[in-house]
């Protein structure tokens, strides 16, 4: 393979370091905007009657911070740290890696500034207005270069599983991105979707779907694949199965979008086509999942004492839970129950706190010693009570939207004997008040937990320096 | 629902190049001896 020389002698770890610092960061700020407005549906007096830090306008900041910001973050760092070490090359481009960094910190804090003064395109998850939008789309586009060109220069034939996870959900984000931000500037900060109505929508939730199942499923579980075998120290249950299981959940997923919109103005068949989609995908899901877990057997008391495999492991179990619950959430009959209740919001979270915000805990707990010379965390304890505030924290936050969901849902229908609804709405929301203030209560944890990581982050960071790693030599035999 | 003319076209492309990148993974010996794969991630930092 004369064609992959590369000169490099240290992997580049910079702006591995940059962003698992800033993963962090923003986890911290979006999840403390994320309690803020918790607490504003208990207490409306928390909107404090100024405009910027009305729910409306917060609701997206929280959103777009731990999704794009803290999640984002997360994915760019490991994504680059497994590459590296997977194909045992530099990053292609390094320059252009550092600039992927700023360009998305730039994004952050446009959002950061844009969202509460009220810009916005009013697309969920899609918020951010077109001048934004281009630079997302600079960004993403020079990180693909960065990664498919380390693939390129590759020092070893076999692409590890987690970077087919990894490409896929670049790939996929780019597509998604652009397509359902096509709009018409009207302004610097006003724009009109080229979509109007019921195709606005559908192309909007074919984005929203696919970025959770791109961008929080696929990116994440390239985390995963990586991360649980290094921390256990065993190889993948079933390599075989990683490589089922990623084919077939990235030739699956895309038309799970119109679950999102049963009973509306889109055609009956398009729903149900979404429906059954969206059930197909338990079956991918799961084996990954099971592949995942799997991993750790013969090795379960490893579970015991190390408290980073326990945040990785517990991650997928809630990945499972959720994985199930989602299929179920989108058979019509139940949908009919569940949509537009906080029962949706619990779902969304146990996807969000439970495998995402874990998995990703677990494996920057995992890196950064390992970026700045140490050989664990400045604290263990630490880390093991972060696991128990950010589980409790998710058990309480979940339970608590479970059942004011189905409370919701079976008030609303509640019919008389004379056809009269049996609720007005503000009984509803007065039945829900306490299950709010729970709710309040687990998010007060989970950001707890995630502070306790920030402590033992910056001792970590403080009492180790950026180390070189040199790139060890390829055995022969795979090169 | 003119969206389909662009939603559907898309995501037919979008599964040819699946199907491409699966094929040259297959055929260029991605897949070979894989339990192999699993193991070396271990040993090489």
């Amino acid at each position: 393979m004369d064609v992959l020389k590369n000169s490099a002698v240290h992997y580049d770890d910079k702006v591995v370091r940059q962003f698992s610092i800033m993963a962090v960061v923003w986890g911290v700020i979006g999840m403390a905007v994320g309690v803020l407005i918790a607490a504003q549906l208990a207490w409306p007096e928390l909107n404090f009657g100024v405009p910027w830090l009305s729910f409306g306008r917060l609701r997206p900041l929280h959103t777009n911070a731990v999704i794009f910001a803290f999640g984002g973050s997360a994915l760019f760092a490991t994504s680059y740290y497994v590459v590296q070490r997977t194909c045992q090359t530099g990053l292609f481009m390094p320059k252009l890696a550092s600039l992927t960094f700023w360009c998305w910190q730039l994004v952050i804090v446009g959002a950061v500034i844009s969202l509460p003064l009220g810009y916005t395109q009013s697309k969920e998850y899609a918020e951010l207005e077109w001048p934004i939008d281009l630079l997302i789309l600079v960004t993403w586009v020079s990180y693909a270069i960065v990664f498919f060109g380390t693939i390129g220069i590759r020092k070893v034939k076999h692409i590890y599983v987690a970077n087919w996870f990894f490409g896929a959900y670049i790939i996929a984000i780019a597509l998604l991105h652009i397509f359902n931000n096509i709009a018409i500037p009207a302004s610097w900060m006003k724009s009109y979707s080229a979509y109007a109505g019921v195709q606005d929508a559908m192309i909007q939730w074919w984005y929203g779907h696919n970025a959770v199942g791109f961008l929080l499923t696929a990116g994440f579980l390239g985390m995963m694949y990586y991360f649980i075998p290094k921390q256990a120290g065993r190889p993948v249950y079933s390599y075989r199965l990683s490589i089922v299981h990623f084919w077939a959940l990235i030739f699956t997923y895309m038309w799970a979008g119109p679950h999102h919109l049963h009973y509306t103005a889109l055609p009956d068949w398009t729903q149900s086509v979404g429906m059954v989609f969206s059930i197909i995908l338990l079956a991918p899901s799961w084996g990954g999942m099971i592949n995942g877990v799997m991993t750790l057997s013969g090795a379960w008391h490893k579970l015991r004492d190390d408290p980073i495999l326990r945040f990785l492991i517990v991650a997928l179990s809630f990945y499972g839970m959720s994985t199930f619950e989602g299929p179920m959430m989108a058979i019509k009959t139940v949908n009919a129950l569940s949509h537009y209740t906080d029962w949706t919001i619990g779902h969304v979270h146990s996807g969000a706190l439970g495998w995402v915000g874990l998995i990703t805990m677990g494996s920057l707990y995992y890196l950064i010693p390992r970026l700045f010379g140490k050989d664990k965390m400045y604290s263990v304890p630490a880390i093991e009570l972060h696991f128990w505030m950010a589980t409790i924290g998710i058990v309480l936050y979940i339970a608590a939207m479970w059942i004011a969901g189905v409370m919701q849902g079976l008030m609303w229908r509640a019919v008389n004997p004379d056809g009269t609804l049996t609720y007005t709405f503000v009984e509803s929301v007065k039945a829900t008040y306490p299950f709010y203030v729970i709710r309040v209560v687990g998010g007060l944890l989970y950001l707890g937990g995630m502070l306790v990581m920030a402590w033992n982050t910056w001792k970590t960071v403080i009492n180790g320096r950026s180390v070189k790693v040199a790139i060890p030599a390829v055995n022969q035999a795979h090169a | 629902m003119e969206i389909l003319y662009l939603l559907i076209p898309l995501s037919v492309i979008l599964v040819l190049v699946i199907v491409a990148a699966l094929w040259w993974a297959v055929y260029r010996g991605q897949f070979e001896s894989v339990e192999q794969e699993g193991e070396r991630i271990l040993r090489n930092d």
